[in-house]
């Protein structure tokens, strides 16, 4: 008995009703016929794909801001850095010397750009916060709306040329833009791996049309279909997100990052000892929107296209329900909240859609039930924080 | 039963969770009188009062044994309500005003004059509570209310926020005053928050609100106060009724002396043979007109030189500012003045500028200040040398190894109870948290070590062993230790010389054996010179 109780409360109640619902849904997803090889790939997919934006919560809430909602600013960043990275790409025509890698140096050259802006704009964004403590949590929420809503006029003005990227008639940029043609699917599509494909040359370049690039295959374990049964091990998106993992393990283990972690602890203690509150929350406020950069673009490009405008307007909600799930409080985050929350909602979401198809077959279901279910689990998770600050 | 006492409390005992604050307390009074109770924190003052009013927290923790009569009739108060009704009002140290209502609505607030409304029905579905308030009459109240206590110049009409704290002061005596049929008064530390002349005046409305036959209960820690206005006294000390006088009977150094005295019970072994050198030209800490400005334990201006290795204590009542001292040092709140460590000036408008100057401290709030209460044992006691001195790192990250060796080595030196390093603070015991804080302070190696009740919220045994380790490492390793206490007794069991901190200032420096009328005395801000004058 008190084995069972002790197990309860070291996994927490919620995370094992949610835990066991998930796993009844998969059974029942079988059950009811669906392939299981597509089943697992999509949970492991979309559960990576989520990840690195759900590890950003985690510098943030450590160093005392709370739960970034305004994690769209690093949302933000990283979809300007991508577009950047494509237009340069594009006018430079460099991508046609180079064949296959080109693909790589624009995925660097997007995540360098994102995370110098994404550093600046973090830091900007925490000397708010520091004028606004108490109250982080609803000032980031608006801070996230207004920063999607500024952008989408960026999106509208910006002249670029890629016909990637803009309408094909007037200005600024389209809704979704496809990776096909750009670094879309090097970390977790094989198919890039087994096929060339065909990339389209703007003929103020080249008038060669198009040209046909393959992947080399000594890269093809980055995705890996696991003994061709159609159950794909996003190999490269594991060991990117791990590496991401790793970076802020570390960091909590430094000196800079023990001492970031004591401000969101306890203000008090941290400056008896002599160290500037204020200058750490910048900083968590500022990794943190590194992160959400880097993992938008790790979620653009395994998902394989570019979404602009109002796509990422509740990505900050679902990034603060993933790591509320997983355990953590609005005062203190580990990083195996992040993995085990990440994988339980998204997993959950993954599997519900087709289980739920499979049970009522009405055309417009699908949404319905995913809007239901995503923002259900959102206020679940929502409802279970021990909020307050620590003041 | 015919009694001369307006209000007698019996043999009032009271325990809290099997811990005796009361113990068969009597307090008697009649009426017209103004009485002082008086007694150091942590007396029994509050608690007895607690009782008078019938607090939730008396009758949540057991209610308490004994009687309270009111006009000869036994009473039972079962909430501050009840109290009001049998004519017992209170004057607040910490003002139960709204800043945004006028002196008027302030005076009359909860117990509004209204007529019936309009609409008979209304009184019929909702009650009383939409009643038509009749301002006029209400304002005509707080008049007489405050022309009762000489209060002219205060208008009725006027908002309370805003107004200098000593008219708030009176608009809440005027409130209580207003009440009908009010026949006991109780004033706690009313001056505290007051100027001079405030005061002055505060005390002279006091003796007017006697002179109508109003008892008045007068707590403070001010003995010339009590000698000026007081007709009797009650001194509680340590929970225990110790003597009731008659103010004209007795003088100012045998009140001081009831209220402290008692045996200095051996808190360490000082068997340990002193070898120290301690020498008036070799100054480890010296403070120069310094100033603090912490909320309720200002520092109004203290000069005082500690010498190199000795153990130094700051004594005196709570919000006096002793606790000010050492917070100003740590950088925690603005200062002025100078801190000249060895010779040589801080600058406390540098972040951790003190720690960096080997001073290291265990601050009086644990919970607050002194830990991090979700982290490990570990991380906590190697917090400050880490971040202040670079030690326990290799490259830029922790070592863990040698971490893990030191903190091994504090927990068996300080016999800190856990289960091993990795045991969260917050799950341990308070003694226990404070070896932790004293270990993080000690990890800082550091030349002067000020400590902050040091003893507070701990069991005797952990309080032997952390006064004991402070005089063993003064002794061998030559630390200066300040110890900032309130427990008058733990400071004079290890300290060389005492501060007593009364308003901001030290009136007295004296020796642990300094009579308890002395320190009774500097405790009021008075001196020996102040009384014979």
């Amino acid at each position: 008995m008190t084995g069972v109780r002790k197990f309860v409360n070291s996994v927490g109640l919620p995370r094992l009703i949610i835990g066991i619902f998930f796993i009844a849904l998969i059974i029942s997803g079988l059950a009811l016929g669906l392939n299981p090889q597509f089943l697992f790939s999509d949970i492991i997919r979309r559960w990576l794909m989520y990840s690195i934006l759900v590890l950003a919560m985690v510098p943030g809430v450590q160093s005392g801001i709370g739960l970034n909602f305004g994690i769209s600013l690093g949302v933000v960043s990283g979809l300007v850095g991508v577009v950047i990275a494509m237009e340069v790409a594009f006018n430079g025509g460099w991508f046609l010397h180079l064949g296959a890698a080109a693909a790589w140096l624009s995925l660097l050259l997007a995540l360098v750009i994102a995370i110098v802006i994404a550093a600046l704009v973090g830091a900007a964004y925490g000397l708010l916060l520091n004028r606004v403590k108490g109250s982080e949590m609803t000032v980031s929420t608006y801070v996230g709306f207004s920063s999607i809503a500024m952008m989408n006029i960026v999106w509208v003005i910006l002249n670029f040329k890629n016909g990637q990227l803009r309408w094909p008639i007037g200005r600024g940029l389209r809704n979704t833009a496809s990776l096909q043609e750009s670094f879309g699917g090097l970390l977790s599509d094989p198919r890039i791996y087994e096929t060339a494909r065909s990339i389209t040359i703007s003929p103020e370049v080249s008038d060669v049309g198009s040209i046909k690039v393959k992947q080399p295959a000594g890269l093809s374990f980055l995705a890996i279909d696991v003994a061709d049964s159609g159950f794909i091990l996003p190999l490269g998106l594991i060991l990117v997100f791990a590496l991401c993992c790793l970076v802020v393990w570390l960091f909590f283990r430094s000196k800079t990052g023990v001492a970031l972690s004591a401000a969101g602890e306890n203000e008090l203690f941290t400056r008896a000892n002599g160290i500037n509150v204020d200058r750490m929350r910048i900083l968590g406020t500022s990794i943190s929107t590194v992160f959400g950069a880097v993992g938008i673009i790790i979620y653009a490009q395994t998902y394989g296209f570019l979404q602009l405008y109002n796509a990422p307007l509740m990505m900050g909600f679902t990034a603060v329900a993933s790591i509320l799930l997983g355990g953590a409080t609005v005062t203190r985050a580990r990083i195996s909240n992040v993995i085990i929350g990440t994988l339980l909602f998204q997993g959950i979401l993954t599997v519900a859609l087709p289980v739920a198809n499979q049970l009522v077959n009405v055309s417009a279901l699908p949404e319905v039930m995913r809007m239901i279910i995503s923002n259900g689990i959102i206020l679940y998770a929502l409802s279970k924080t021990k909020g307050g600050n620590q003041r | 039963m015919e009694t001369p006492y307006l209000l007698s409390m019996d043999n009032i005992t009271k325990e809290y969770f099997g811990n005796r604050v009361l113990k068969n307390v009597s307090l008697k009074i009649k009426p017209g009188e103004i009485h002082a109770l008086m007694g150091e924190n942590g007396a029994g003052k509050s608690t007895l009062m607690n009782v008078l009013f019938g607090m939730p927290v008396i009758h949540q923790t057991g209610g308490f044994e004994g009687q309270v009569q009111l006009e000869g009739k036994v009473i039972r108060i079962q909430d501050p309500q009840g109290a009001m009704k049998y004519g017992i009002g209170m004057v607040h140290q910490e003002f139960m005003l709204i800043p945004d209502f006028t002196v008027t609505e302030n005076i009359k607030v909860g117990r509004e004059i209204g007529r019936s409304s309009i609409l008979p029905l209304m009184d019929r579905v909702f009650g009383r509570d939409l009643d038509h308030m009749e301002w006029e009459k209400m304002s005509t109240d707080s008049r007489k209310a405050l022309d009762s206590i000489g209060m002219m110049n205060i208008e009725e009409y006027a908002k309370v926020a805003g107004m200098p704290i000593g008219f708030q002061q009176f608009v809440e005596i005027a409130r209580e005053i207003d009440k009908t049929g009010i026949k006991l008064l109780v004033f706690d530390e009313p001056t505290a928050v007051l100027t001079e002349s405030e005061a002055d005046r505060l005390l002279e409305i006091m003796r007017l609100i006697a002179s109508r036959g109003i008892a008045i209960i007068f707590i403070t820690h001010r003995l010339d106060e009590v000698m000026e206005v007081a007709d009797s006294l009650t001194i509680l000390r340590d929970g225990e009724f110790i003597a009731r006088k008659d103010v004209v009977e007795t003088d100012l150094v045998e009140i001081a002396q009831l209220m402290i005295g008692r045996s200095v019970e051996k808190l360490v072994d000082d068997s340990a043979e002193d070898t120290r050198r301690i020498d008036d030209d070799r100054i480890a800490l010296e403070l120069i007109n310094y100033r603090v400005d912490m909320p309720g334990e200002k520092v109004r201006q203290i000069n005082v030189k500690i010498r190199e290795g000795e153990i130094f204590g700051f004594g005196g009542l709570a919000g006096q500012g002793k606790i000010g001292i050492h917070n100003g040092i740590q950088g925690l709140f603005e200062t002025e003045g100078s801190v000249i460590v060895h010779g040589e000036k801080l600058d406390l408008s540098k972040r951790g500028e003190a720690l960096r100057k080997d001073i290291a401290f265990v601050s009086e709030d644990r919970r607050g200040v002194g830990l991090l209460l979700g982290e490990s044992i570990e991380r906590n006691i190697i917090f400050s040398a880490m971040q202040v001195k670079n030690e326990f790192l290799k490259g830029r990250f922790i070592d863990r190894k040698k971490s893990r060796q030191h903190v091994e080595a504090m927990i068996k030196l300080l016999d800190i109870r856990c289960t091993g390093p990795e045991q969260t603070v917050g799950s341990l015991s308070g003694g226990n948290q404070q070896k932790v804080c004293l270990a993080r302070a000690l990890t800082l190696k550091p030349n002067i070590l000020m400590v902050a009740e040091p003893t507070r919220g701990i069991d005797i045994g952990a309080k032997k062993l952390v006064l004991e380790y402070l005089r063993k490492i003064n002794l061998e390793e030559g630390t200066t230790i300040v110890v900032i206490s309130s427990e008058l007794a733990e400071l004079r069991s290890i300290c060389d010389r005492i501060a007593i901190v009364s308003e901001g200032k030290i009136s007295a420096v004296l020796a642990p054996d300094a009579s308890d009328a002395d320190y009774g005395l500097a405790m009021s801000g008075l001196s020996r010179e102040d009384v014979s004058a």
